[in-house]
């Protein structure tokens, strides 16, 4: 359990740092890298990668959104279309982050099995 | 095997989270918080002063923005002044600029893809691009004008380089792409962009299939070219002291219109009654300070970010302040610390149609004056997103490029309309506002004008020193009266119709200091029938708003701030307070339920005021709508396009005419009269109310400070108009529904659900004060408090006042931040 929030911790802080200068897919080479070497059960590796970028990217949401008032988020959860609940589109974003960094993650793993074999 | 599938699964999920997938947006990408959308979220207290380098500005450059987000720009040069205009403008709005522009050059498809190539054809086929072209050429042999347009180019630029993807305006993230250099012919595309807004609707096509169908005696009634209560721009009997004789159109002038049996289709969209402009001012004579005060609130299309940018500029040069067109050097409608200006729709035809024979089907040559000429071929190719290039072939001629042919917007294919228009012309308009920008007297003004071709613009005209004037520029050719040239479709085959020579600048129509005492326009006529040169109007001059701003302007005495704005946000409706006694006496009463008689009892106490909060509009516009559709139903026709009569015409047609084929409705077996009809009418008033679901006025929309859901009537002129103003790219959740006021067409508040006042501005002479709004915000992000918060103070009629200060510091407690800008 110990290398779940390592993992969580490592994918959040490097791909907190490359997306600053990197697309938003960066996440996924976090992902990987932190499955390959942090050792844990493919599944815990899936939900620890999950994690780190759904929090990541929620609490960055969240941050620019309120200092904004939630004025944007409204419109854009009028648009997407999430019936204009902003809390539903936090989800959302987290969601979407979070499956790739999850998916990634597993695969960085799978790898560093593969390999051992 | 595990891995692979993980692997497959990731790598998937990438590209599919990172391409927009029909209209919606790349949801990676876009929901992104370190690059996509929330970066768009403005922290409400990010404001506060800095400063940047920038390379292309000569000197220092300081950027103030007052509370209301209004930049107030010092600069020690023109040419930084510029820079820094277009630098702060792209800050703002650079996807609007850039939309709009796209949308001139007929590129909006590269974004959207196909659902927009038909308009993006149309606008390179009535030659957009063409006549921007044209006029960058010619701009650009003016050294002033290139230095200055260059200088606002580079800024812009300087703005697009500093940006990162993640400060892309929120529609580039929506959309998917990214925004490109700015330079000078986009710069001439945005002003033919304006020039085609405000000259499209002429309807060459309509009246040709009318007359075709009806001939010209029905056609001189329901369409005169004067009316009997025409009440002109300049004042009915005012002498023209020039001699129109040296200028004389070099043909034949007793050729005559041979009348075309043909019927022509048209696929341009054009409203069904113009909304114009109005502008105005006294003069010393009639106002409480002895100087003169100016007015002017051009109507268009109501749109999200907003039309116009408002502005202060200051150089050694110049002290200017007003409205600017986003992506434009120069303030358009302003003042500065000599004189002020603004300007309302010529509404003078200044586009005319040609039909063309081909020789043969490669439609390599034409025919002109029995000889074959050599036409040109312009190759379009159109990027479109998701489909790849498109090509169309665009012939051109010698009156213009031909629009409508076998390939686009016409069902018979031996049918080839080309169009002549003003806006293909080699013009400088830029030139005009910039002299204007720093004229100082009525000469200045004047010669500014002269630069002036397209659209026609009534420019008025007021100077501390207390002089007030008004002049409608453009260039014009000069029409054959025997042919009414440019009221039909011309046979290309000749020369009867072709323009060859204008109108000289100094014989537009103009006046100043009149005896009356103010000037003014609302695009009516802007003459009486004694103007030496003959000339058609777009579709209708304008005959309600003139006569309502001439009725106040004479009443008024020791005229006052207070006065204007009261008149420029006035609701009322003379086309009501003529129309309906007219109506009522043609109403047969006698079988009326009690409802029905209660509406009767309404409309009669109505004083004819379009406010909001009242009932009897409503009735009155669901009446005269129906009315009009049962009366002009002959017109309706898609296939043979025609106009209805103006709502003048239909008034005095209704008094005058008791018997009429155009009573009948066609679509029944049974032959209508008048009276049927106004009945008929009459009765839609509460069946439509009954099916008509009216948008609840919600909160935060609701602008009206009364407004209170229990007590409202949802039926009341202001919930049943709802004023929309939409985003350009019409994405519902960034536009501002049910706008809750009062105002219609023919009334000064010329508000109905789309199009009204763009901005409201009076500028006193006297107290060097100006008073102004605009329904939108300063700031183009839907992410802003700025995106919006100057609609409810317009809807409500408030007005702020202009911070018109000589230095940044004297902005005081109204300023929010600043931006010092170095080289």
């Amino acid at each position: 359990m110990k290398n779940f929030f390592i993992c969580l911790v490592f994918v959040a802080v490097i791909s907190a740092i490359l997306q600053q200068f990197l697309p938003w897919w960066i996440i996924a080479l976090s992902g990987f890298i932190a499955g390959y070497t942090i050792k844990q059960p493919t599944l815990q590796a899936f939900a620890s990668g999950f994690a780190a970028i759904f929090l990541l990217w929620i609490v960055y949401a969240y941050m620019l959104s309120h200092g904004n008032d939630d004025l944007l988020a409204k419109k854009v959860a009028m648009l997407l279309p999430l019936k204009g609940h902003v809390s539903l589109l936090f989800l959302v974003t987290g969601i979407i982050g979070g499956l790739v960094s999850g998916t990634a993650t597993l695969t960085g793993r799978l790898a560093a099995t593969l390999n051992s074999n | 095997m595990k891995f692979f599938a993980a692997l497959s699964i990731t790598i998937a999920l990438i590209i599919l989270l990172n391409v927009k997938l029909g209209m919606a947006p790349p949801f990676g990408k876009f929901l992104d918080p370190f690059n996509g959308f929330w970066q768009n979220a403005e922290q409400t207290k990010g404001w506060s002063d800095n400063e940047c380098k920038l390379t292309g500005l000569k000197d220092e450059t300081k950027v103030y923005f007052d509370k209301r987000l209004v930049p107030h720009i010092f600069a020690k040069n023109d040419e930084d002044l510029y820079f820094m205009q277009g630098y702060i403008t792209a800050k703002f709005r650079l996807w609007q600029m850039e939309i709009q522009t796209h949308n001139a050059a007929g590129r909006v498809s590269e974004v959207v893809g196909e659902k927009a190539l038909d308009n993006d054809r149309m606008q390179r086929r009535i030659g957009l691009g063409y006549g921007a072209e044209a006029a960058q050429e010619y701009i650009s042999k003016d050294p002033e004008s290139k230095k200055m347009i260059d200088a606002y180019c580079k800024g812009v630029n300087a703005y697009i380089q500093s940006l990162k993807a993640k400060n892309y305006p929120i529609e580039y993230k929506l959309l998917d792409y990214a925004p490109e250099e700015w330079t000078p012919v986009k710069v001439a595309l945005l002003l033919k962009n304006m020039a085609n807004m405000l000259s499209i609707f002429e309807y060459d096509i309509e009246n040709t299939n009318f007359v075709a169908k009806y001939g010209k005696d029905e056609f001189n009634k329901l369409y005169p070219d004067f009316i009997a209560d025409e009440d002109p721009i300049i004042p009915k009997g005012t002498e023209w002291k020039f001699d129109a004789t040296g200028n004389k159109l070099q043909t034949n002038n007793s050729a005559k219109r041979t009348e075309s049996p043909d019927f022509f289709a048209n696929i341009i969209q054009k409203p069904d009654e113009i909304t114009g402009s109005n502008n105005w001012a006294a003069g010393g004579t009639k106002t409480k300070s002895g100087k003169p005060i100016l007015c002017n609130d051009p109507h268009l299309r109501l749109s999200l970010p907003s039309i116009w940018y408002e502005m202060h500029l200051v150089s050694p040069n110049m002290n200017v302040y007003g409205v600017t067109l986003p992506g434009s050097p120069a303030v358009i409608i302003g003042f500065n610390d000599s004189i002020s200006w603004g300007v309302t729709n010529g509404g003078r035809d200044v586009r005319d149609w040609y039909q063309i024979k081909f020789k043969d089907d490669s439609r390599n040559e034409y025919e002109y004056k029995r000889q074959w000429l050599k036409a040109e071929k312009k190759i379009e190719r159109y990027k479109v997103r998701g489909k790849g290039e498109v090509i169309d072939t665009v012939i051109y001629t010698k009156f213009g490029p031909v629009v409508f042919d076998k390939n686009f917007g016409t069902v018979d294919s031996k049918k080839n309309l080309a169009l002549a228009w003003t806006a293909h012309l080699p013009s400088n308009e830029f030139k005009t506002f910039y002299q204007l920008n720093s004229g100082k007297n009525y000469d200045d003004y004047i010669n500014a004008l002269k630069n002036y071709t397209c659209p026609s613009q009534n420019f008025v005209f007021a100077s501390r020193s207390g002089d007030i004037a008004i002049k409608q520029q453009g260039r014009f050719p000069i029409r054959n009266k025997a042919t009414e040239q440019g009221k039909y479709v011309s046979d290309g085959s000749t020369d009867n119709n072709e323009w060859n020579t204008f109108i000289p600048t100094e014989n537009n129509p103009t006046i100043k200091n009149p005896e009356r005492g103010f000037v003014s326009s609302a695009n009516q006529h802007p003459t009486d029938s004694t103007y030496p040169y003959y000339y058609p109007g777009l579709g209708v001059f304008e005959n309600y708003r003139n006569r309502r701003i001439n009725h106040l302007l004479t009443e008024g005495k020791d005229i006052g701030v207070d006065f204007m704005k009261k008149m420029q946000t006035d609701n009322f409706n003379l086309n009501a307070a003529e129309a309906l006694p007219v109506l009522l006496s043609l109403l047969n009463q006698s079988g009326l339920s009690e409802s029905e008689k209660k509406i009767i009892s309404t409309l009669l106490k109505w004083g004819h005021y379009n406010n909001p909060q009242e009932i009897a509009p409503v009735y009155f516009e669901i009446w005269w709508n129906e009315l009009r559709k049962l009366l002009w139903d002959e017109m309706t026709d898609k296939a043979v396009p025609m106009k209805q009569p103006s709502f003048y015409v239909t008034v005095q047609f209704l008094k005058n005419d008791s018997t009429s084929q155009f009573y009948d409705n066609i679509s029944t077996p049974q032959k209508e009269t008048r009276s049927d009809i106004v009945l008929q009418s009459f009765k839609k008033i509460e069946e439509i109310l009954k099916e008509k679901e009216f948008t609840e006025v919600q909160e935060p929309y609701a602008n009206d400070k009364s407004y209170n859901k229990n007590n409202v009537n949802p039926h009341d002129w202001g919930t049943y108009k709802a004023t929309k103003i939409s985003h350009l790219a019409n994405i519902e959740p960034f536009s501002y529904m049910n706008v809750y006021n009062g105002g219609n067409l023919g009334i000064i508040n010329a508000t109905n659900t789309s199009n009204g006042p763009s901005w409201r501005m009076i500028v006193d002479e006297g107290s060097m004060k100006a008073y102004v709004v605009y329904p939108g915000g300063q700031s183009g992000n839907p992410g802003s408090a700025y995106y919006d918060n100057m609609i409810k103070t317009w809807a409500d009629g408030g007005y702020y006042e202009a911070n018109f200060v000589k230095t940044g510091d004297e902005l005081g407690e109204q300023k929010l931040f600043s931006i010092t800008c170095k080289p």
